[in-house]
């Protein structure tokens, strides 16, 4: 379940964000997660209810973006979304390639917070 | 007044990788090589870090940190080798994290090493996005696992840089397929050089000290600048 620690970590990122804002609540936060970053959307979603117990972030909604894989091939030198398959090698010609240009993400998009203060001095 | 919206764009591990950023800088600075060492449990990590600290510590100075949820004992076992050895205890942490390294490593003069092995905490998952600072991740095999292990666990398995076999010595009661595992590791991580051991025999143990030495004066040559991780995606398989 290593979610939950990187559900601690969103939750950390996000408060920081709407504190410096000024704001006591965040509504609502945006998360990319590339399909190769070993995380399970559930589970995240999951552990990040528990992480926001008791933060401005408690009650947010979580909005997860699954990035699919794709990888550059060398030969097509052009980037290939990978099919759910795991095969490292472009769909088109087959040339295998370790190359990833996008699945690992794990990223904090944004978060929606309430106006409801000027930013604390 | 109206909700607002910030656009952050930021990455949700970036302390993380903040901190192993200055791991890796520092153990460039000190000249050091560090690895870290993921399989599933009883895969034989610490096995393996067993026998390699005891070859390396013939000719460097090498030493190791060990990720467990409980219990000394690995930490004891690889004493051993009569390296400086460090248990970290996750508690219910199923992985290591940057912090938890520089914690571990703070009261020793790293100047003073070559290696530093990370032996992770045995998990086939969860490693896979935290970033320790090293120059090479290891991914150890057993032959006890199963030859489709790689496709199960894409994740970490594509993290990696160089996977290491172990029991070898077992591939016959087992009935086991090796070069059906190697096709499996190809297939998610073209490239990787594939190496088999087996610690109970010492087969493999020549190439495997001789690879971690190449990498090190490698790194030695090129003033203690840490080679891309990228580039080691280009390097050609390793035959054992």
């Amino acid at each position: 379940m290593h979610e939950l620690s990187i559900a601690q970590y969103l939750v950390d990122a996000a408060c920081d964000a709407a504190s410096r804002e000024g704001s006591a609540q965040v509504i609502r936060v945006v998360a990319r997660v590339g399909r190769l970053s070993g995380v399970v959307k559930e589970a995240l979603r999951f552990s990040f209810d528990l992480a926001a117990e008791g933060t401005a972030c408690e009650g947010a909604v979580l909005d997860i973006e699954v990035v699919s894989v794709s990888v550059l091939c060398p030969r097509c030198d052009a980037p290939r979304e990978l099919p759910d398959d795991w095969h490292f090698a472009c769909p088109t010609c087959g040339t295998p390639t370790a190359n990833v240009v996008s699945g690992r993400e794990l990223e904090l998009v944004s978060v929606e917070i309430t106006a409801d203060a000027a930013p604390h001095s | 007044m109206q909700p607002r919206i910030l656009e952050l764009r930021t990455k949700i591990l970036k302390k993380n990788d903040e901190l192993a950023r200055e791991l890796r800088a520092e153990f460039a600075r000190c000249g050091l090589l560090a690895m870290n060492v993921v399989s599933g449990p009883g895969a034989g990590k610490t096995e393996l870090l067993t026998r390699t600290l005891t070859r390396l510590n013939k000719d460097y100075r090498a030493a190791a940190v060990v990720g467990d949820l409980a219990t000394e004992n690995d930490a004891r076992r690889l004493a051993a080798s009569g390296s400086p050895v460090k248990q970290i205890l996750t508690g219910t942490m199923c992985h290591l994290e940057a912090d938890m390294v520089r914690e571990a490593v703070k009261d020793w003069d790293l100047q003073r090493l070559d290696f530093l092995f990370i032996e992770n905490v045995g998990n086939l998952v969860c490693p896979s996005s935290w970033d320790l600072g090293e120059d090479l991740r290891v991914l150890l095999s057993s032959v006890t696992e199963g030859e489709d292990k790689p496709l199960k666990y894409p994740t970490l398995i594509n993290s990696c840089d160089v996977v290491v076999v172990s029991k070898v010595d077992l591939v016959g009661a087992l009935d086991f397929d090796l070069r059906l595992l190697e096709e499996n590791i190809e297939r998610v991580r073209p490239g990787a050089p594939v190496l088999r051991t087996s610690a109970k025999t010492g087969e493999g143990f020549d190439a495997w000290v001789d690879y971690l030495r190449k990498r090190f004066e490698a790194k030695r040559s090129s003033h203690g600048e840490k080679a891309d991780r990228a580039l080691t995606a280009t390097e050609p398989v390793l035959s054992v």
